[in-house]
């Protein structure tokens, strides 16, 4: 090995290093944050960066004050809806568009098209007048209802379907199976992927969204994670502890799903790039 | 015989439109109840004013539009969601770019680097958004302090109106690097391996490979993210949502057409007003994106 090939390789770890320190960092000054006083997180002189010991009351008190277990109740609730939501409804119609010939498959295919060209945003006062009409606000079937069908989830499984060879229909109908029978018995398990891919987009998506939850579920009851915290930061503008406090515990169990989970979430959304 | 087949047929073909239709059914409906009837009530909704108390929609024709052509808010959200769009775009793509072509090879770590540049991408960004901001913290904050310790002044990050918007669209690139890192490295991964053999016996740099080889290859899929990206970006809500009070002094200069929508429909309750806000949003991907579409001849190559 050469000294620049060395010098090269080094320099590449050390850019890869200097990236990698500035994606955590947050996350660490987060969690430091959280378990000092609110003296040691405004402490200029001297500036505190570990907390002289490790204190959990911020964290009791953020729990005292926000019933946290709904929020997690709801979020979850959300999240495990829309995903059954999307997977069922979206692998249904992914499947007829990808392999069925039927009139007006195209016009109906443009339709996903064209949803997913319109920013969301152009959905939300409708979508909120219709809950409220129904007088579904503050529940959990508010959180899902944007998201009951899902134009992307059925243009990405299309992507998926269409990659399967033709000869395993022939074969499943040779063999008596009705096209109901072929779809969830042989082409349904061969997606298996592209299904998690689309789970773990469901999931980000929901866990993630701000503003449909703030607008739809206003009572503290009813709100999501997402939605919670800023209610929370308006309610503790100045107490960062407890403000960190709070973003912890609303991180917390994606980012150990994500921890489990990083190599079908890297690879779900690697993948499917490729097909969108 | 031909009658009998004829028959079949008809009979399977029949069925196949049955299920084609019933399986598509759930999907087309919903997709009818929540977008595509919505689409058409927003733009209606735009011709009216409301929100005066009892008073309900009263009709206004394009009153709101005339009214948005003369909002200085408006054309500063309209600018300030161009701002960000062009700055989170480039700069988070160059990053990702930088980061996958290093990784694309026999790089040490290569995995564990991956899962670590993704990480911000499984964050709310409520809450990211609200340790940045204790980071930019003007008193407090650890970006200050390390300014001090280096010996320079205070920067009011989220405060001034000259420097908030980059502190935002700080937050927005660090958030999107790892997900198009991810994207572009699935791309790189797919050019084959004699193109680079082949530039290895011409003696090419690694520089000039990286442009003459690596970048035409990867069109198509930096195509796709850079669509993408300005998409969302011209979206963007949360993180100024969560990081600019509408009392801050840099609201003006950063207050998003998303933002400005929000506002206008659910805390004022001129949903009217709302909606034409959010058509003009409409107006304004779609041109962005036709725009690409058009350009992409010039520059994306597939194979």
């Amino acid at each position: 090995m050469t000294a620049s090939h060395r010098f090269s390789r080094i320099l590449v770890q050390a850019i890869l290093l200097a990236g990698g320190f500035a994606m955590v960092l947050p996350f660490l000054w987060m969690a430091l944050t959280s378990f000092k006083t609110a003296t040691e997180s405004t402490s200029m002189n001297p500036f505190v960066i570990f907390p002289s010991d490790w204190k959990w009351e911020n964290y009791t008190e953020v729990l005292r004050q926000y019933d946290f277990v709904r929020l997690y109740w709801n979020t979850f609730a959300m999240m495990a809806l829309r995903i059954v939501c999307s997977l069922l409804f979206s692998a249904m119609a992914a499947y007829a568009f990808a392999r069925l010939k039927f009139p007006g498959r195209s016009l109906f295919f443009g339709l996903v098209l064209f949803q997913m060209m319109v920013p969301t945003q152009i959905f939300i006062i409708p979508q909120y007048l219709m809950v409220d009409a129904l007088g579904m606000r503050n529940t959990i079937f508010a959180l899902v209802f944007p998201g009951l069908v899902s134009a992307f989830g059925t243009f990405l499984l299309r992507q998926f379907f269409m990659g399967l060879p033709k000869e395993l229909e022939e074969a499943a109908k040779l063999d008596g199976c009705s096209i109901g029978q072929t779809f969830v018995r042989v082409m349904l398990p061969l997606v298996r992927s592209g299904l998690v891919a689309l789970g773990i987009f469901t999931a980000l998506f929901a866990f993630k969204d701000l503003m449909w939850p703030m607008i739809v579920n206003t009572s503290a009851d009813a709100a999501t994670l997402s939605s919670a915290l800023a209610k929370i930061q308006s309610a503790y503008s100045v107490h960062y502890p407890q403000l960190m406090a709070a973003a912890v515990l609303a991180i917390w169990p994606m980012l150990l799903v994500y921890v489990i989970f990083q190599k079908q979430f890297i690879e779900g959304i690697a993948t499917s790039g490729g097909k969108l | 015989m031909s009658k009998e087949h004829g028959r079949a047929f008809r009979s399977q073909t029949l069925s196949e439109w049955l299920w084609g239709w019933f399986l598509i059914a759930p999907t087309i409906v919903g997709l009818i109840v929540l977008n595509i009837v919505p689409i058409g009530q927003t733009a209606y909704l735009s011709l009216f004013k409301s929100g005066d108390f009892g008073k309900g929609n009263v009709y206004v024709g394009f009153d709101n539009y005339r009214k948005m052509a003369h909002d200085p808010q408006v054309w500063h959200a309209l600018g300030n969601t161009l701002l960000y769009a062009l700055l989170v775009v480039p700069l988070s793509i160059a990053f990702a770019m930088l980061v996958a072509v290093l990784l694309n090879g026999k790089t040490r770590g290569k995995s564990l680097y991956r899962t670590v540049y993704f990480i911000p991408m499984v964050a709310a960004p409520a809450a990211v958004t609200m340790v940045w901001k204790w980071l930019y913290n003007e008193h407090f904050g650890l970006l200050n302090y390390g300014l001090s310790r280096l010996g320079m002044s205070a920067v009011d990050w989220t405060t001034d109106p000259n420097v908030a918007m980059f502190s935002i669209a700080v937050i927005g690139i660090w958030s999107v690097v790892g997900y198009n890192m991810v994207l572009l490295l699935a791309g790189l991964q797919e050019i084959p391996r004699d193109f680079y053999e082949a530039s290895d016996i011409d003696g090419a740099g690694k520089l000039q490979r990286f442009f003459v080889i690596t970048l035409p290859l990867v069109s198509p899929t930096l195509f796709f993210v850079v669509v993408t990206s300005m998409i969302q970006a011209m979206q963007v809500f949360d993180v100024i949502y969560m990081m600019i009070e509408v009392t801050n002094p840099a609201y003006d200069h950063t207050v998003s057409l998303v933002y400005l929508f929000y506002n206008n429909a659910f805390k004022y309750f001129n949903k009217g007003y709302g909606s034409a806000i959010v058509m003009l949003l409409l107006v304004l991907i779609l041109i962005v994106t036709a725009i690409q579409m058009k350009v992409q001849k010039k520059w994306v190559q597939y194979l």
